[in-house]
């Protein structure tokens, strides 16, 4: 049976797409170093539409009012610009109501976009651009640590990482949220108050990294401007040992905390990423392999779930679990030296 | 039936599911098609494997394993067709129910009309409906326009209009919906099916037919105002959703080539074999099949010949279980637990499940909870099904389902689950049945299989029931009555094949077994007390057949609709009492 990766490792080769959600203009070329927060790419998005009735407005049938119409696809038109005009002596005009583009001019009608909204894509993480996707975005390609996390609230951003967490269960608490701590990435333990969410948006900081958080922190934490993200998941969980280690040991360097929503389709999963300088390049990492003896995993579900702990036994067919369901196992050796039994389907390799 | 009926060919049935993907092998025994073997593998549509044929391979070779017979060539492709040594498959029939929620626009011309029949069409399939469109909406068009732009749907339903009927209106909403596709990337515009009049084939095809992603044109879900006819757009609806399968997902553009093109969504091929049965064996009262899934819930109802499907993503048991608090109330999910867990525990247990949907319960706490949380999906999405159930099946007491001659339950939760008898609590608590019928567990997820084999062959899925491929749990008798908890409300004598005979007095709230083995008959006579109902009407005594199970024969006079008690001690300790009835 195969194996999902959680990748927690000290130095990997990273390969990030970065794209645009709407086709825009790429600033950043092949082969160029790029920063964390340096503009790669940028469009202009159109939130509505202005749908100008042309043929209604004069009474027309929609081929006459083709013929008032007085502008193209593509045409750019300032507020009151002249849209369509009727002839004689008591002309009338259609104008546009707001500044945009035309979309669509015929058939009686002129679809405008209005209300254009820049967008600018930053890298997120620091590295060299290896592919332009024309009208898109760009491939980055850097080395450094890895952790990947379970749940992210959307956002990115990057900045020195401060560890306020000392052991794999701690709690962050508000009072821990100072100022000296403004601007930073705050590397905390559990959350379940959220005075801790609303500190950290008042200092500001760049980013919060938790172990876990109660589920009905979740709202709060969507509509927070900087980026959160949570290693291991809901409830009351420490942090998985590997993450732990790997975060804790990287205190005071910088880190791109990139918190987006994890798409279990596309494989896009809330990461943080601490760029680290090499001499050689090293591999990138595999998303999947079969289970084996001796692999380092992580329990995806209670009892036990965020702990770590190898597989010292892959058993044949099925195994029957303390819930009485029956599934593919293995025994799993913890960290803190106790065996069970844990259905292949609740583990994921860590490496 | 004699063997020129058969096509003799083997069949390998293949459901892509969002956890579990199963393989199932049909082949001639004896003249006729039996179920031989199983296998299964967890699915793969999800990164980071993101290619369904890697769980599809994985499954077949357990399969391969099971019956020592080869399917795969060293190369991994299928062998097809059967070869002289016994390895390979002459058919392979396909369904799938992997995937995202297919987020869905539907638009009619009247809001209790068209658009109710819109989204009847919507739910028959994974849809997730993110805006609607009918002349009651006060939007501009501009309005209505980016409505349907920011929703970016996957697919657009368009009803509206008998046939020869309205017209002018619908074009006002076709051009909302042609220019909302204009406007969308090219990649990623929506697939439009247009189910509405007819006459206005043509414009459509006109206005939309070079902006959608892809546009089929149906027959009308409304040919005229008293009739609703959704079979035919169905039909074309599952194609849509299979072809947005193939955009969507790696794998699944190979496994429809295996299928020679007819790769259906599970919910349809469910439906579709339970209107077949319906038909097939003449169900005056109704079919119902149930499948709690990953991906969605599905319900299916037949009721003679006549199909109500619901499938329901909100109430799936995977990664749509964080939002299944929107629709719910935690103690609602808490009221099923046999053990003191806290909403708290089980609201963290929503969220952490929606995180990794494959993973299963390890524990005893947790398989209550998960028990708890498919009691509570299956009990909504029975309750949102019957209200569109046909008139004739609609009861006086809205809170009653209507009588029912057959149960078919299907889902890891039901067919992987503990014991057979926690399997039929589970039915008897979300979907309270009354009357008298017969209770099975599709155990190898073969009735969308045998939906999906019934296009290519007719007998398969006739054969392969009569064989016995589900599981009988056995009949329920359901007691409808007003009493005193503890008051007799029946006595019941089952006699058995050699005479022999066993007796049982009924007391409201409870749950009474009389053993009937697998596969034996018995007569069953029912002597209610008072006013009581126990399937033959108010207070009326008589004497039915019944069939056995792996339960028997099962009496539920624990009240419709079911109220458990209020106090929470108390109601633990019935809920672990009819645990124990049912074998734990």
């Amino acid at each position: 049976m195969l194996a999902p990766i959680l990748h927690v490792l000290p130095l990997t080769t990273i390969v990030r797409e970065r794209t645009l959600p709407v086709a825009g203009k790429v600033h950043a070329h092949m082969n160029q170093r790029v920063s964390p927060t340096d503009v790669i790419a940028e469009a202009n998005f159109a939130r509505e539409h202005v749908l100008l009735d042309v043929a209604r407005t004069f009474g027309v049938s929609a081929n006459a009012a083709d013929k008032l119409i007085r502008v193209k696809e593509g045409d750019r038109l300032p507020e009151g610009g002249l849209v369509a005009e009727s002839p004689g002596a008591f002309s009338r005009s259609i104008k546009a109501p707001r500044a945009g583009r035309v979309m669509v001019a015929g058939s009686g009608q002129v679809l405008m976009e209005v209300g254009d909204t820049r967008i600018e894509l930053r890298a997120g993480m620091p590295g060299m651009v290896t592919q332009v996707i024309p009208e898109r975005g760009v491939v980055i390609r850097t080395a450094g640590a890895l952790i990947q996390g379970t749940w992210g609230n959307g956002r990115i951003d990057n900045g020195l990482m401060v560890s306020l967490i000392d052991k794999p269960d701690a709690v962050l608490t508000a009072d821990r949220l100072d100022v000296s701590l403004r601007g930073s990435v705050i590397l905390g333990g559990h959350v379940r108050d959220l005075d801790v969410l609303r500190a950290a948006a008042e200092l500001p900081v760049r980013g919060l990294i938790l172990s876990s958080m109660v589920s009905s922190l979740l709202q709060s934490a969507v509509q927070m401007r900087f980026p959160i993200l949570v290693v291991d998941g809901f409830g009351a969980m420490p942090m998985n040992t590997a993450a732990y280690d790997l975060l804790t040991t990287n205190n005071k360097r910088e880190a791109t905390v990139n918190a987006e929503h994890f798409d279990r389709y596309n494989g896009n999963r809330p990461e943080v990423i601490i760029p680290l300088p090499v001499s050689a390049e090293p591999e990138e990492p595999n998303p999947y392999e079969p289970f084996a003896a001796g692999q380092r995993v992580r329990m995806r579900r209670s009892p036990h779930a965020g702990m770590l702990g190898v597989i010292t036994n892959l058993l044949p067919g099925m195994s029957t679990l303390p819930s009485g369901l029956r599934a593919p196992a293995g025994d799993v050796k913890l960290e803190n030296g106790e065996t069970v039994l844990v259905p292949l389907v609740n583990l994921e390799v860590v490496g | 039936m004699p063997s020129s009926l058969v096509q003799n060919e083997s069949v390998l049935a293949i459901e892509v599911g969002a956890a579990v993907t199963h393989v199932v092998l049909f082949d001639v025994v004896e003249g006729q098609y039996r179920f031989v073997a199983s296998g299964q593998a967890p699915s793969t549509a999800e990164a980071p494997f993101k290619d369904i044929g890697i769980g599809v391979r994985e499954a077949i070779a357990h399969l391969q394993i099971v019956t020592g017979s080869k399917i795969l060539g060293s190369d991994g492709n299928l062998i097809s067709p059967a070869q002289a040594d016994g390895s390979g498959v002459d058919a392979v029939v396909a369904t799938i129910s992997a995937g995202p929620s297919v987020k869905t626009v539907i638009v009619g011309l009247l809001n209790d009309v068209s658009l109710q029949s819109a989204r009847r069409l919507a739910e028959s399939t994974y849809s997730r409906v993110v805006d609607s469109l009918d002349l009651t909406d006060h939007r501009k068009p501009d309005q209505q326009l980016d409505g349907i732009v920011r929703s970016r749907p996957d697919l657009i339903i368009l009803t509206g209009g008998t046939d020869g009927g309205a017209s002018r209106s619908i074009l006002k909403m076709l051009e909302a919906v042609g220019l909302a596709c204009y406007l969308m990337p090219l990649e990623k515009r929506p697939m439009v099916l247009y189910a509405g009049n007819q006459k206005l084939a043509h414009d459509v095809q006109e206005l939309l037919g070079g902006h959608a992603g892809k546009l089929e044109i149906s027959f009308n879900v409304r040919p005229s105002l008293e009739t609703e006819d959704l079979a035919p757009a169905s039909r074309e609806l599952a194609g849509l959703v299979t072809k947005l399968r193939q955009r969507q997902i790696k794998g699944v553009d190979e496994l429809n080539m295996w299928t020679g093109g007819n790769l259906l969504p599970t919910a349809y091929a469910q439906g579709r074999m339970i209107r077949f049965l319906s038909k097939l064996y003449d169900s005056t009262r109704g079919l119902l099949s149930v499948n709690i899934g990953a991906s969605a819930t599905s319900v299916a109802a037949g009721f003679g010949g006549e199909l109500a499907l619901g499938t329901y993503p909100q109430f799936g048991l995977g990664e749509s279980l964080g939002n299944l608090v929107q629709y719910t109330e935690l103690d609602d999910i808490v009221r099923w637990l046999p053990l003191d867990i806290s909403p708290n525990v089980v609201r963290e247990y929503l969220f952490q499940k929606s995180l990794y949907p494959g993973t299963i319960p390890a524990t005893k706490d947790e398989q209550s909870i998960s028990q708890a949380i498919a009691r509570q999906v299956l009990y909504l999405a029975v309750r949102t099904l019957q209200k569109d159930f046909p008139t004739s099946a609609q009861t006086a007491k809205t809170e009653l389902m209507p009588k029912l001659d057959l149960i078919i339950g299907g889902g890891g939760v039901i067919s992987d689950g503990v014991s057979l008898g926690q399997s039929l609590l589970l039915l008897l608590d979300a979907i309270q049945p009354v009357g008298i019928m017969p209770i099975l567990i599709d155990q190898n997820n073969l009735l969308p299989l045998l939906g999906a084999a019934a296009e290519r062959n007719n007998y398969l899925p006739v054969q392969v029931i009569d064989s016995g491929a589900f599981i009988g749990l056995g009949t329920v008798i359901s007691v409808i009555a007003s009493a005193n908890y503890g008051d007799q409300v029946l006595r019941a004598k089952l006699t058995y094949a050699d005479g022999t005979d066993a007796r049982v007095d009924v007391k409201f709230g409870g749950l009474e077994i009389l053993p009937l083995p697998n596969g034996q008959s018995g007569r069953l006579s029912l002597q209610p007390r008072t006013r009581a109902d126990a399937g033959l009407g108010a207070g009326r005594s008589g004497t039915v057949s019944v069939t056995g199970g792996a339960l028997g024969v099962v009496i539920d006079a624990r009240g419709r609709p079911l109220k458990l008690p209020s106090d929470p001690v108390r109601r633990r300790e019935l809920i672990k009492k009819w645990y124990y009835t049912v074998g734990g």
